[in-house]
């Protein structure tokens, strides 16, 4: 991008931001609490590097932008990278037929292995195939656990939506939840239909779906506590992502609702509010584990004809629960952005 | 929509000063229909419809405190509808008033946390950065001459980047950093984003802010010079610079004031939610263009009120929550939020037509 492009604002910003920051320091204007001081510079994780040749490895979701879950999938990818001596491209898009000319990109690239998301697997299907033909190992992370074989993909690792929904919806039976509200941030979403449809298969008591405009929270914020006010029955609101999980808190408390609140995903204020016992649990599918077996899987084909799963069963990373009894342990990674 | 302000034809001879009987030219218009012919009276009449309809159709509404919900609601679009409203009277849109108002917190947020600073440092920052993105907008429009479309549409694909690309490499992730432990986060959430009881009903400050700023905006719009540049520039630009209007530094501080704007609900929502997603505001610029024009604000520039936009933004919050006190199909959830704006707009319409037929 050509940088002269900038607003004036950007270019400006760091230096006025300096600027207001050196002279309030002066006048002593710092925070005593929080803020980044407080930050326990916890390092990443490492463990050294690998001498096998430089590969570049193309990883392809279907992310929309901004998205805290798929930060995660990538940070893990980039850990292995790093570990393994691999060249990662990521790219996204959350259009499948998108998501299909990113894939044949790094076929066009000659990329020495590909690591995709099966959102919308009949999009993928020719594209799939094309890098199979040009010798390109292909693996599946994430979504598509019923169609890897299928596309004849080396490897799979994650869990399906579904699956991690249908959890969902025992453990809110173990609970006791009578009648739950489901809450989709984007509509027309692949992935969180399939969560809210698994949460239904196996949760015993009603399940209503509230569609909410996930790129604007004060209107997720009264649309929920609209629905609790219109329906008092429900007891349990089950959020799809953690910001909409603490919103969710907030509207509880707005609407004087007695309903409680679980979630799909992590992040490092979810987890607080797990201590805290405003949210119940969170069902994570442990998407740093994803995005790093995947690339890391790919490093073992190419370096030692390995198949994670044998070539035959997907390699499942949840569903893993995060509650009061376990949650101190699963917060120091959460802080660092990488559970 | 017809316009209710018509070219005055050439007159040779000025009438006589103090003559009250008309010439002849012009019709004395029954008061209801000169009423119907301004601009916020069409909304008023279908955000009354809305409510009348809703009342009966979703029980849940008559609670007070569901009114404030929807006030609530109404009132983060509404604060943002004024500004661009005003601008739209001015003749140009903008775009990028979606993402700016997440670029406004995120500067807050990001600013205050990284080095540790009172909050309040943060959110003058982000005043200045809100304010100069404005400027640079307006700048630009200037500069080029190139329609407000598309110097806007530019400005809302680099903030939108921006955004996500500054908030990964500053924090790391997509989203920023809890500040709701650091000072004066306290003092300000009771600015931006405090909760007040009005008769057993909790109100949320915006809806007070979002009616203060209404009063003022009509305040300079009727009864200031200002506003009567704002008409000027926005019915036509060369007539107005001819008769020795500032036209640049009309557009230019417009665009500044939809920044103040996107500052503002910026930091209700960075304080009302502690943590900000970089990814949030898009799309949101078409709901603040949509209730200006709804309350009435031509798409051509040259008309509308400031009353307008806020019956606009409560019709917008009225049908969006209206929807779910009524318990209809979520499924259908956007389909009858357009078939209601839609019929609100034939309203309008209908209303402007039938109070400005000769």
């Amino acid at each position: 991008m050509d940088r002269s492009s900038h607003p004036r604002s950007r270019r400006f910003a760091p230096v006025v931001a300096v600027a207001a920051a050196a002279a309030l320091t002066l006048a002593g204007c710092s925070s005593s609490s929080g803020g980044k001081k407080s930050e326990e510079g916890a390092a990443d994780a490492s463990a050294g590097k690998a001498t096998t040749p430089r590969m570049t490895v193309a990883l392809v979701t279907h992310q929309a932008p901004g998205d805290t879950f798929w930060d995660t999938v990538r940070k893990g990818a980039e850990a292995a990278a790093a570990k393994d001596n691999i060249k990662l491209v990521y790219s996204a898009d959350p259009n499948a037929g998108n998501q299909a000319n990113l894939v044949q990109n790094a076929i066009d690239q000659k990329v020495d292995g590909i690591a995709v998301t099966l959102a919308k697997p009949d999009a993928l299907k020719g594209v799939i195939g094309k890098a199979e033909k040009s010798g390109i190992p292909v693996v599946g992370l994430n979504s598509g656990l019923s169609d890897w074989k299928n596309l004849n993909l080396l490897e799979f690792f994650g869990q399906d939506e579904s699956v991690a929904g249908e959890a969902f919806g025992k453990k809110l039976n173990e609970v006791g939840a009578k009648h739950a509200l489901c809450v989709v941030q984007e509509q027309g979403n692949v992935g969180l239909t399939q969560r809210c449809d698994g949460v239904e298969k196996t949760f015993d008591g009603k399940l209503d779906t509230q569609n909410v405009n996930g790129t604007d929270m004060p209107s997720v914020k009264s649309t929920i506590t609209a629905k609790l006010k219109q329906d008092p029955s429900i007891d349990y609101v089950v959020a799809l992502g953690a910001p909409f999980a603490l919103t969710a808190v907030q509207s509880i408390g707005d609407a004087g609702s007695k309903a409680k609140v679980a979630t799909f995903d992590l992040n490092k204020d979810l987890i607080k509010a797990v201590k805290s016992g405003d949210i119940q649990f969170a069902v994570d599918q442990q998407p740093y584990l994803q995005g790093y077996l995947a690339v890391d899987g790919l490093w073992l084909y190419k370096n030692n004809g390995n198949y994670s799963g044998g070539g035959e069963q997907p390699v499942l990373t949840g569903p893993a629960f995060v509650d009061k009894s376990n949650v101190d342990k699963v917060g120091e990674f959460a802080a660092k952005g990488t559970r | 929509m017809s316009m209710t302000q018509h070219a005055e034809p050439a007159v040779d001879t000025p009438p006589a000063p103090g003559r009250k009987q008309s010439d002849g030219r012009t019709r004395q218009r029954p008061l209801a229909l000169r009423l119907l012919a301004r601009p916020e009276v069409g909304v008023f009449l279908g955000a009354v419809a809305v409510l009348v309809f809703f009342l009966f159709a979703a029980p849940p509404v008559r609670d007070g405190s569901s009114m404030a919900n929807i006030l609530y609601q109404s009132s983060t679009i509404g604060i943002m509808a004024l500004p661009v409203a005003l601008l739209m009277i001015g003749g140009e849109f903008d775009l990028s008033a979606g993402v700016a108002v997440i670029t406004s917190a995120l500067t807050a947020s990001m600013l205050s946390y990284q080095l540790t600073m009172n909050v309040w440092v943060g959110v003058i920052v982000a005043l200045l950065v809100s304010l100069a993105i404005g400027a640079f907008n307006g700048w630009l429009l200037v500069k080029t001459g190139l329609p407000s479309f598309l110097v806007t549409l530019g400005t809302f694909l680099i903030l939108q980047g921006v955004n996500l690309a500054i908030t990964k490499l500053v924090t790391g992730n997509v989203a920023t950093d809890d500040i709701s432990d650091m000072d004066g986060f306290t003092q300000a959430q009771k600015i931006f984003a405090s909760t007040f009881t009005v008769g057993g009903v909790n109100v949320k400050i915006t809806v007070v802010w979002w009616l203060v700023f209404a009063a003022l905006a009509t305040w300079v719009l009727l009864r200031t010079k200002y506003g009567n540049w704002i008409f000027a520039v926005g019915g036509n630009k060369d007539s107005a610079r001819a008769v020795g209007v500032p036209v640049t530094f009309t557009k230019i501080s417009l665009f500044m004031l939809v920044g103040f704007g996107a500052w503002f609900v910026g930091m209700h929502q960075l304080f009302s939610f502690n943590t900000v997603q970089s990814g949030e505001g898009v799309g949101q610029e078409l709901i603040y263009i949509a209730a200006a024009v709804i309350g009435g604000c031509l798409l051509t520039g040259g008309y509308g009120s400031a009353i307008g936009p806020v019956f606009g933004a409560f019709m917008f919050g009225m049908v969006q929550q209206g929807i779910v006190y009524a318990g209809w199909n979520p499924d259908w959830f956007k389909a009858f939020l357009g078939v209601m704006l839609l019929g609100a707009v034939l309203i309008n319409l209908w209303v402007q037509r039938t109070a400005t037929r000769r």
